[in-house]
């Protein structure tokens, strides 16, 4: 795995903004799930296809996300 | 030392630049210009700051911002000009920031006029910016008690973290007279930990507020505020009281009525009449229990309030007299001040009031 | 794995009040960055307005003074004339600074204090409820303009950043926004760039940043965003009104 986002989803208040920059679209408000503050809150599914650009986490009013990325892997292939 | 003749104006400027202070925010207003003025000339001498801002509101809003950062910070006034100051007052009361205001006071309502007056007792003791607050108001007599409450008036207001207004009028400000200048060292004053300087990574952030939003939190810090206004008053009263042994009538009065009553006091005494002079020195917190003591006295047939204002001391003389003598009044305005003649002649209608 | 993005150290871990979407969450993450990436954070002082950021003194992870509504660039200079080696920033919004506070923010512009102030334009106030600011464009709806903002009745927009451009003390004034990544990295880089140029003592800087108010324009934050792009840039156009380090 490449890249990989986490999002902190106590805090996330369901605005869907990381949703729109995402260029890969792969988060979406995941309905199954009510946090505590009563919001659907973002996820990935698909994060093979996250390629870390951290789009999302910079557009996150609420500093929900982290992403991370493999440099390593990067630098081999 | 040797006393030097001194403007008031300038020698509270030049008090409080001994006292210690560094930084002057200001607007230009009559009759308290030679305060700024000074300022300008005798701030940079001594590495302090002197800035002359776009407004009061501003000038009381920098005031704010130093005094959160440590500041000893001083701003001065006159009664237009302290209205427009009293967001901020009620700002640093809230935010328990020390600071000095001086109000060279002048007639009013609105911009009145720039004789000396003294018609902003109730905006200075009461508070005259939103919330419960008080300032500690100190009111000096002569040209020397203006310097020394310059002293006082910081030393207080660090020592208490809330703001302390000197209360003058216009005649204070404006009139010459000598100075001596004793340069006591400052007492041990509370180390300001809480101010705002950069945490240098040493420390969690300090926060200069006065929002509590929650119900709670705001009624404790009201709470708070309050333990520290009963220790004041329990601590710092000030007051010179002159009474003679069988004084008939006692006056009541700060700042320039003061002198004119004491010379009252000459005037009745020649007619046979014993009168005494009670002169608060704290205005907030008023010496209530004291000027009750000298009420109750069974010589004492009636009290008389001095002021250059239509009423507003009076009030707190009532309370303190809390009905056991009469309470008279002699009161000018608009920049008239009473005559000795007039105070004499009210305290002559007090007494047969009081027959 | 590297950690490419995870919250701010600039700011503190308590939750932001702001309504989902609000881009003052992310220019409050802008400013935090800055003041991070500059290596300013601990020997700097901020002063939050009174508005929807009147919180942000609980936000910021430096020392903070909360000032009187408008008041902020007089607080500022304040602490500026007290610390003059220190960053002092004000965040402000546009009824605080462009209505209330104008006179105070233009005399702190003049006196060129050194300070730098974060300018958030979202058009409206949004704490007291949606009603009219000096900044909400002509036709727009407000509480207080309920058939929207009448030219005849009220004129027309206040232009901050150019005004500000036109003052002497002034060193830097610019307008950006947040609503798309590339306009981002613009905000990110006019933040930066203003408090360096306060590092070199140049002068007042300025930066205002075209900002969301979701609950009160009665939009999703999505749609904020493209009302943001489509409408209120009509208005206010992006770019540097004034940069000292760049003499024409
Ligand atoms: C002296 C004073 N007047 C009015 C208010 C009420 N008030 C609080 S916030 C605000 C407007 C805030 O709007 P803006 O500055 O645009 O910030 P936003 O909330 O949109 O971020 C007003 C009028 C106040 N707190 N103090
Ligand atoms: S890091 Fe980029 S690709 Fe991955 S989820 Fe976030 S926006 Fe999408
Ligand atoms: S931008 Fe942040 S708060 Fe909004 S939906 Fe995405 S993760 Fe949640
Ligand atoms: S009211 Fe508007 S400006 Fe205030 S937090 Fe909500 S969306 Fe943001």
């Amino acid at each position: 795995m490449a890249s990989r986002v986490t999002f902190n989803q106590d805090r996330c208040k369901g605005c869907s903004l990381c949703t729109v920059v995402c260029p890969k679209n792969i988060i979406f408000l995941d309905r199954t799930i009510t946090n505590r503050r009563g919001y659907h809150p973002a996820t990935v599914e698909d994060m093979a296809a996250c390629i870390g650009c951290a789009n999302c986490a910079r557009m996150c009013p609420d500093s929900v996300i982290t992403v991370e990325r493999n440099i390593e892997e990067e630098k081999t292939t | 030392m040797k006393k030097e003749l001194w403007k008031g104006n300038e020698a509270i400027a030049e008090a409080a630049i001994r006292a210690g202070c560094r930084h002057f925010f200001g607007y230009p207003i009559t009759p308290q210009n030679e305060i700024p003025e000074y300022m300008s000339l005798h701030m940079p001498k001594v590495g302090g700051v002197f800035v002359q801002a776009e407004s009061e509101v501003a000038a009381i809003n920098m005031v704010y911002g130093a005094a959160g950062s440590g500041a000893r910070v001083m701003t001065s006034s006159s009664s237009p000009g302290i209205s427009l100051k009293q967001e901020g007052i009620s700002y640093l009361a809230g935010a328990e920031l020390p600071c000095l205001i001086v109000n060279i006071m002048r007639g009013g309502p609105g911009l009145g006029t720039i004789q000396p007056a003294q018609a902003d007792y109730y905006q200075a003791t009461r508070g005259g910016g939103n919330g419960d607050y008080r300032v500690i108001v100190l009111a000096p007599a002569t040209i020397q008690e203006a310097c020394d409450q310059v002293r006082d008036g910081f030393d207080l207001a660090d020592k208490y973290r809330m703001p302390v207004m000197i209360l003058a009028d216009g005649m204070i400000g404006q009139m010459m007279e000598a100075v001596e200048w004793h340069d006591s060292k400052v007492d041990d004053l509370p180390e300001k930990a809480w101010a705002t300087t950069g945490t240098k990574g040493q420390r969690k952030p300090n926060i200069i507020n006065s929002l509590f939003i929650d119900p709670n939190e705001s009624e404790n810090h009201n709470l708070k505020l309050n333990r520290k206004y009963e220790e004041v008053k329990a601590n710092e009263i000030r007051y010179e009281a002159d009474i003679p042994e069988d004084c008939e009538v006692v006056f009541v009065a700060y700042g320039t009525p003061a002198r004119l009553a004491r010379a009252a006091v000459r005037v009745l005494k020649e007619e046979g009449i014993n009168a005494g002079l009670f002169r608060p020195i704290t205005l907030w917190p008023f010496p209530e229990r004291e000027l009750h003591e000298i009420a109750k006295r069974d010589s004492v047939k009636a009290v008389v309030a001095v002021e250059m204002s239509m009423g507003q001391m009076i009030d707190d003389v009532k309370i303190a007299v809390n009905g056991v003598k009469p309470v008279g009044f002699c009161g000018k305005a608009g920049g008239i001040v009473p005559t000795p003649r007039e105070v004499a002649d009210a305290a002559k209608d007090a007494l047969k009031g009081a027959r | 794995m590297a950690v490419v993005y995870q919250k701010s150290t600039g700011l503190t871990d308590v939750e932001m009040h702001y309504c989902p979407g609000c881009t003052h969450g992310v220019i409050h993450k802008l400013v935090a960055d800055a003041l991070v990436e500059l290596d300013l954070l601990d020997n700097t002082v901020g002063v939050a307005p009174v508005g929807c950021s009147v919180f942000a003194y609980n936000y910021f992870n430096c020392d903070m003074h909360e000032a009187a509504h408008g008041r902020a660039p007089a607080v500022a200079t304040g602490i500026k004339r007290v610390l003059p080696d220190n960053t002092v920033f004000t965040y402000q919004g546009d009824g605080d600074l462009a209505a209330i506070g104008t006179a105070e923010v233009i005399h702190a512009a003049m006196r060129g204090e050194s300070i730098t102030t974060i300018f958030v334009n979202n058009a409206i106030y949004g704490m007291t409820g949606g009603q009219m600011a000096p900044t909400t464009l002509v036709g727009q709806k407000a509480t207080t303009a309920p058939l929207g903002r009448d030219q005849a009745h009220y004129g027309q927009p206040l232009h901050m950043a150019e005004m500000i451009g036109l003052i002497g003390g002034a060193a830097y004034s610019t307008r950006v926004t947040v609503v798309d990544m590339p306009n981002m990295m613009k905000a990110r880089n006019a933040i930066k760039k203003a408090f360096q140029m306060q590092r070199e003592k140049k002068g007042f800087t300025f930066v205002e940043v075209l900002s969301t108010c979701p609950t009160n324009w009665g939009l999703t934050p999505v749609q904020s965003l493209s009302w943001v792009k489509d409408t209120m840039m009509q208005e206010f156009p992006l770019g540097v009104f004034k940069d000292i380090d760049k003499k024409e």
